[in-house]
């Protein structure tokens, strides 16, 4: 188990640099103006006098400040009770246990620099606030692939499965029942060790799983709940006031799907997200309780020791999100709760979507992942190997997943004359080639596997790089880019793509062009990416794209300056900058690996691709070979990972921008794409 | 490939600009395959296209059809001349050869109609 236990480290090493008045003054005026932008803008209220909760200015996901980083700093002041980092904005709330803490957050933190995610200095403005917002940031819902079946057994079952387990008995020897700290357990199957978070797979327990429990797993088989017949049980029994830390099971340990059966009492079990959202949920008594992908894997899940739980007194024991709703809340005294975990000792290395948090594919990150690139040459490089061979390996598969076209794309192909001249620069499996008999489509793409794609469905397509596209200029009606661009590791290549792409056009020609956007999540709606289900491979994933380099800017003040602008200007920045070096001056600095389905926290990342292979094409491929295939084990789908450079608002306008040869006509989101039509003048 | 294509596609070795126009084309492998005549399509193509490429790349072919060095006026009314254009178009298609920079000499293989017009880093370099 992956404990999320946080250091409470106390030892303050308050820095005490005398600071110039100058300086002083400067620093003022910027928390003030901090102050008031959070109010203006996002309705924070900061007061005066010192209470326990901080607000931190530029300390948020939105400006590339990560959990981890932020923490560090944080608990250097004392202990953190909560931290809470809504997704894409550029602050976050801190909670510490007793004012004295806060006070020293706000004493030594404030104004003071830090490192963020992408090795820029960013300046922390703090203030005190009253209450934290920490309602209303999430839509309640369940966390992903977490379901609650109830009334899974009769009331006469749960007394006898409770009836059945003797907790005085100590034949399966010692270790095998534990009185913990904060509940008593019982394994079966394999014994579930606590020094090391796994079970002794070759050391199995002797009797296995009680047989008392087969009639209710084959019922979970059969009606579907799980797929495989669990060999390991944990019996954990909860006293009022009892709990369980939060916590991750580990993923090398136990297999996808864990069930858990809830008897004797309903109780609350708590989810958190990574990003620091948590959903409680009611685990109803004579309930089961499935984990299985996001909520296995990336979520923790922990029991918080207290004698009553806050539920929803209209839902009353009825399983669910416990939502904020003040209004609609009451205590629930708890009483003795007994829990039979089922899991499936894994028998392989984890291959799960979340290598962030996976001990299976941890290893592998640090020596194999690559780093921003610092030039033309290292771009190059990179999308070498992050994006054109893993097209190539992932061809196939990746081709099957697009069969959709896009509607406005649809529409945007339908309504050009008749007799128009069409490129599609990228077009992968060629789903756009063939929409409009009217007009002449020609598809190239830098894939020469999803090329022939192309051809066998009796499209013109051939292989080229959109930053050379062997077309003469000006003979184009039109022009599309769909999901191509965000695949070009640094601006100036970006840049060029969409110069060739006007080179293209006749005068009054037009071209659409789709990025990816960092803002998976735009007008309070979730993107399709966001909320599709993760076996579903076409929503899963219905671009491939890339880089992130120019980050926030230090000394965003997030009053003043919003997202989109922040971006593009870096965007241009980036531009201008010197040949060879990084405008930011990040050195090294590994590309963060996405967590595919959640918000992006980063706009250079590493996307991964989990590769079905079809039975035919086995011969053809050997993945082995790839840098970028750091999990290439037999029996595991091997995992590529795609550069990406998500575009935040405004950033693909400001890159059109300057061209002078052209005129944007229509910039919109569409689906989590920034998108933009523009007319060669 | 289809000599649409074809007369759409230019060299882009760094360095030739429009001197890289038209490829020159070695086929060792040419199909004819029918496709529907569309009078109305074709007059709408003939005016995009470099005429004196299209010609020679047809004749290079073996597949001149007939096609006059220059077009002649009222030609959207002549069918039999556009079914001449719409088979020289779109019904010719090289499936294995290559393709020739006329300035660089570089070639570009064809194979399975496919043209493979990838340069290294160093050939595309501006």
């Amino acid at each position: 188990m992956v404990h999320s236990a946080k250091s409470a480290s106390m030892d303050n090493n308050n820095p005490n640099h005398p600071k110039l008045s100058k300086t002083e003054k400067k620093f003022l005026r910027k928390q003030t103006k901090a102050r008031h932008t959070l109010l203006r803008h996002e309705g924070i209220e900061s007061v005066s006098h010192a209470t326990e909760s901080l607000v931190i200015a530029n300390g948020g996901l939105g400006n590339g400040v990560s959990r981890t980083q932020l923490l560090r700093v944080l608990e250097r002041c004392g202990s953190v009770e909560a931290l809470l980092m809504p997704p894409n904005k550029p602050y976050s709330f801190v909670r510490y246990r007793t004012k004295e803490e806060s006070k020293r957050a706000y004493a030594t933190l404030n104004g003071k620099e830090m490192v963020d995610d992408l090795g820029q200095n960013i300046t922390l403005y703090l203030n005190f606030v009253e209450k934290v917002h920490w309602q209303g940031l999430r839509p309640p819902v369940l966390p992903p692939g977490l379901m609650i079946v109830e009334e899974i057994v009769s009331p006469e079952d749960e007394k006898m499965l409770l009836e059945s387990i003797d907790w005085t008995d100590n034949s399966l020897g010692q270790n095998a029942q534990k009185s913990l700290k904060h509940r008593k357990v019982k394994h079966y199957g394999y014994e579930f060790r606590y020094d090391n978070n796994n079970v002794d797979k070759d050391k199995p327990l002797p009797g296995g799983l009680p047989d008392i429990c087969n009639t209710i797993l084959e019922k979970c088989l059969k009606e579907g709940h799980i797929k495989y017949f669990p060999d390991q049980l944990t019996v954990n029994q909860y006293e009022p006031g009892q709990g369980i830390p939060p916590h991750i099971d580990t993923h090398s340990a136990f297999e996808n799907e864990i069930i858990s059966l809830s008897l004797g009492a309903e109780i609350v079990m708590d989810f958190k997200h990574p990003d620091g959202y948590t959903v409680s949920v009611m685990l109803p008594q004579r309930s089961l309780l499935v984990m299985t992908g996001e909520s296995r894997y990336l979520w923790t899940h922990g029991i918080t020791p207290r004698k009553f739980d806050v539920i929803q007194a209209s839902q009353r024991q009825k399983s669910g999100v416990i939502t904020s709703d003040a209004g609609n809340l009451t205590l629930n005294k708890r009483r003795v709760r007994t829990s039979f975990t089922f899991r499936k000792v894994r028998r392989t290395p984890c291959d799960c979507s979340y290598p962030l948090f996976c001990d299976s594919q941890s290893c592998h990150q640090n020596e194999t992942f690559p780093s921003f690139p610092e030039n033309d040459k290292e771009a190059s490089e990179l999308e070498q190997e992050y994006v054109h061979r893993v097209y190539e390996e992932i061809a196939e598969h990746f081709s099957s997943t697009r069969h959709t076209p896009w509607p406005q794309i649809v529409a945007f192909l339908k309504a050009l004359p008749k007799g128009s001249i069409v490129a599609d620069i990228g077009c992968g499996n060629g789903k756009y080639l063939g929409l409009n008999k009217e007009i002449y489509m020609i598809g190239c793409d830098r894939s020469q596997n999803l090329i022939e794609i192309c051809g066998e469905r009796q499209f013109q397509a051939f292989v080229c790089d959109a930053l050379t596209v062997p077309i003469r200029s000006e003979t184009c009606d039109a022009c599309i880019s769909i999901a191509v661009i965000h695949h070009f590791a640094t601006a100036e290549r970006r840049l060029a793509t969409l110069q060739e792409l006007a080179r293209l056009l006749r005068p009054g020609g037009r071209a659409l062009i789709y990025v990816w956007a960092m803002e998976q999540e735009y007008n309070k709606q979730k993107s399709k990416y966001l909320k599709g289900s993760r076996d579903s491979d076409e929503k899963k994933e219905h671009f491939s794209s890339g880089v992130l380099a120019s980050g926030p800017l230090g000394e965003q003040n997030p009053g003043t300056s919003n997202h989109d602008s922040v971006c593009s200007i870096s965007a241009i920045n980036d531009l201008t900058r010197e040949e060879g070096s990084n405008a930011n001056g990040v050195i090294n600095s590994k590309l963060p690996v996405h967590i595919n389905r959640t918000s992006f926290h980063s706009q250079d990342v590493l996307v991964p691709w989990h590769l079905k292979r079809g039975p035919t094409r086995e011969k053809h491929s050997e993945p082995q070979k790839l840098k970028s295939d750091p999990v290439g084990l037999p029996d595991s789908t091997p995992i590529f990972h795609r550069y990406y450079h998500v575009f935040c608002e405004g950033e693909l306008e400001a890159a059109c921008r300057m061209l002078n040869n052209i005129s944007i006509q229509q910039s919109y989101y569409d689906q989590g794409n920034w998108c933009v039509i523009f007319k060669k003048l | 490939m289809k000599l649409l294509t074809h007369n759409l596609l230019s060299s882009h070795v760094r360095g030739v600009g429009p001197r890289g126009f038209p490829l020159r084309i070695q086929a060792t492998e040419v199909r004819v395959s029918p496709v529907d005549f569309n009078p109305d399509f074709v007059t709408r193509m003939i005016p995009k296209m470099e005429w004196t490429a299209l010609v020679e790349a047809a004749e290079s072919l073996g597949h001149l059809s007939e096609l006059p060095r220059e077009l002649a006026e009222g030609y959207e009314k002549d069918e039999e001349f556009l079914r001449k254009v719409h088979h020289v178009l779109l019904e010719v298609e090289v499936v294995e050869g290559t393709l020739q920079c006329p300035e660089s000499g570089r070639l570009f293989p064809i194979s399975r109609g496919i043209p493979n017009m990838l340069l290294s880093d160093e050939e595309a370099a501006s």
